[in-house]
């Protein structure tokens, strides 16, 4: 059973054909990396699996189901999460309540309107757990705006993370951090479980390669090279679009 | 907590100490008024403060339970039904207007509700076989809950205080509800809620119910505090005033409509007897909140007296190294 096959999908804006028949198959337990330059279709393929955009024709498939045109929330459910490129947070809220709504998310308790929040003790805890897993906890009451760009982005994927993922979609986690908070995502990153499935598009090279089993260089929204590390790195092809000559 | 139980209690023993301190029939009323008012900016707080959704056509939403209440007892029905019947009604309303309007956000979103709203206001005014057009439906009696006779302006303060109590009281419960988290995710980061699993639109609809609750009753009371409904009550002009009171007071906070509400009826009412040109009061008190709060009356005040207090004790730390020094 394959945790993310795409197969076919295309997708234009007008008359720019952003995503051409791409197909991307990703085992259980795979990490998977997507390279490629600015504007080979990278976003919008996520925005495709995650289903912010619909496709023009192709397909998604979750572990066997066809989810091509199920709603972005109902995916959620069915166990996909991703984080943005752009930090896309709740600007004005805790770290703690950032966290606890990616946990309501997916609770029957987000439709009550009679209980308190601050009360429900389960998901507190929980909230606390996902936190303590990016090194948050101790700042958890602190309010978004007063925190460090490093710390949005382990936010990102402590929210993420917290929804029990088995396909997890990271759109560029490391975009923007200095050399140490690098590090620290990717001890992360490294430390996420193998039954969690990840699918992860990032420009820098260096950090990301060596968490990658295997790598799709997508180029004007064509898959070009797909294959493990070795493979796609020694790939003429890989070079001459996207590491330069 | 022990804190704000004891604010809670002081609050509500003045607002029911009013009537005694105030005995004058006319002020007891404005304070009548006040209260029914807060409960419509509570209900229109829902959406512009917490759903981030500005509505300019609640007054039609607030006239659909006032003309149902008067037309049910015009035509004959008793206190208690025409008052569930105008709820559901008024709800009935609110799920119609939801529906169409939550199909945009943003300037979209308020064009459409203004829209409707006017719908509503054409509707009171020309369905003259309804509505009674412009001479408006009067209203002959009070309800007397539990035998209690509401014609007296204190008994109706008192039995207005008791519901603006339980507005409250179920706003405060919904904001700090799972829900309520939910409803100011969508309005800060709907793209994100989507893909949390939220069901954005159905969780906006839910708020516009609320919202329309909230406003029903407000025009329940209203039309049995005025003892008539006209056309007027439907216009424009009363769906921008609440508005003013959500976000003069604060919006997305609890008791900003509440003193907002109070800000606009007084200014009204009492006002308005001793300046002529009281409208133009209004507008330099707004003017002047949104260039030193703009956030609203009542967090401005929080954050003024925060950053007072903050200098005040910056003043005494300073102080003590100075006093420390000396040998």
């Amino acid at each position: 059973m394959t945790a993310l096959a795409v197969a076919s999908l295309n997708k234009s804006f007008g008359g720019l054909r952003v995503n051409t028949n791409v197909n991307l198959k990703v085992e259980p337990g795979e990490r998977r990396l997507i390279i490629g330059p600015n504007g080979a279709g990278k976003t919008t393929l996520f925005n495709l699996i995650t289903g912010e955009l619909v496709p023009d024709s192709g397909s998604v498939v979750l572990f066997d189901r066809d989810i091509t045109r199920l709603a972005s929330r109902k995916r959620a459910h069915l166990g996909m999460a991703r984080t943005y490129q752009i930090i896309t947070l709740f600007a004005h809220d805790t770290i703690l309540r950032n966290a606890t709504l990616a946990l309501l998310g997916l609770s029957p308790l987000r439709w009550s309107p009679l209980v308190a929040l601050e009360r429900q003790q389960h998901l507190m805890a929980q909230a606390h757990a996902a936190l303590k897993r990016v090194g948050l906890d101790h700042i958890a009451g602190r309010p978004l705006a007063e925190t460090s760009y490093g710390e949005k982005r382990r936010v990102e994927i402590a929210m993420a993370l917290a929804q029990n993922p088995k396909v997890l979609l990271l759109d560029e986690p490391f975009a923007g951090l200095s050399i140490d908070e690098r590090r620290d995502v990717r001890e992360l990153l490294v430390a996420i479980p193998r039954d969690v499935t990840i699918v992860m598009i990032e420009h820098d090279m260096d950090t990301a390669l060596d968490l990658a089993d295997r790598i799709t260089l997508l180029h004007f929204g064509e898959v070009i090279v797909e294959g493990t590390r070795a493979e796609v790195v020694a790939d003429p092809r890989t070079r001459e679009v996207y590491l330069g000559e | 907590m022990i804190d704000r139980r004891i604010a809670i209690a002081v609050a509500i023993l003045a607002l029911l100490a009013v009537p005694y301190a105030i005995t004058e029939v006319y002020y007891v009323n404005i304070a009548s008024q006040i209260l029914l008012y807060a409960i419509f900016a509570l209900g229109l707080n829902v959406l512009v403060g917490y759903a981030g959704l500005v509505s300019l056509g609640h007054a039609g939403l607030f006239g659909v339970a006032s003309y149902a209440v008067a037309s049910l007892l015009a035509a004959g029905h008793g206190h208690a039904i025409a008052i569930l019947a105008a709820l559901a009604i008024g709800l009935v309303a609110t799920a119609g207007f939801a529906a169409l309007s939550l199909r945009a956000t943003g300037i979209s979103f308020i064009m459409i509700t203004l829209a409707l709203g006017e719908i509503l206001w054409g509707l009171a005014y020309r369905w003259i076989s309804v509505t009674n057009g412009d001479n408006g439906v009067n209203v002959a009696t009070r309800p007397m809950p539990f035998g209690i006779a509401l014609t007296a302006a204190r008994s109706f303060y008192d039995a207005t205080l008791i519901v603006f109590l339980v507005a409250v009281a179920a706003t405060a419960i919904f904001v700090r509800s799972p829900f309520g988290a939910a409803l100011c995710g969508t309005r800060d980061q709907p793209r994100r809620m989507n893909a949390l699993g939220y069901h954005v639109w159905m969780i906006r609809f839910g708020a516009f119910m609320f919202s329309g609750l909230l406003t029903s009753i407000a025009g329940i009371l209203f039309v049995y505090y005025n003892q008539f409904i006209s056309p007027q009550a439907l216009q424009l002009n009363a769906s921008a005033e609440a508005l003013l009171m959500v976000i003069s007071g604060g919006a997305g906070t609890l008791l900003g409509p509440v003193v907002g509400a109070g800000l606009v009826v007084i200014m009204k009412n009492v006002v308005s007897a001793y300046i002529e040109r009281w409208n133009f009061m209004l507008g330099a008190i707004f003017v002047a909140i949104v260039v030193f709060m703009p956030e609203g009356l009542v967090p401005g005040a929080v954050r003024l007296s925060r950053s007072a207090w903050r200098a005040m004790s910056r003043a005494k730390t300073a102080v003590a190294p100075v006093a420390e020094r000396k040998p």
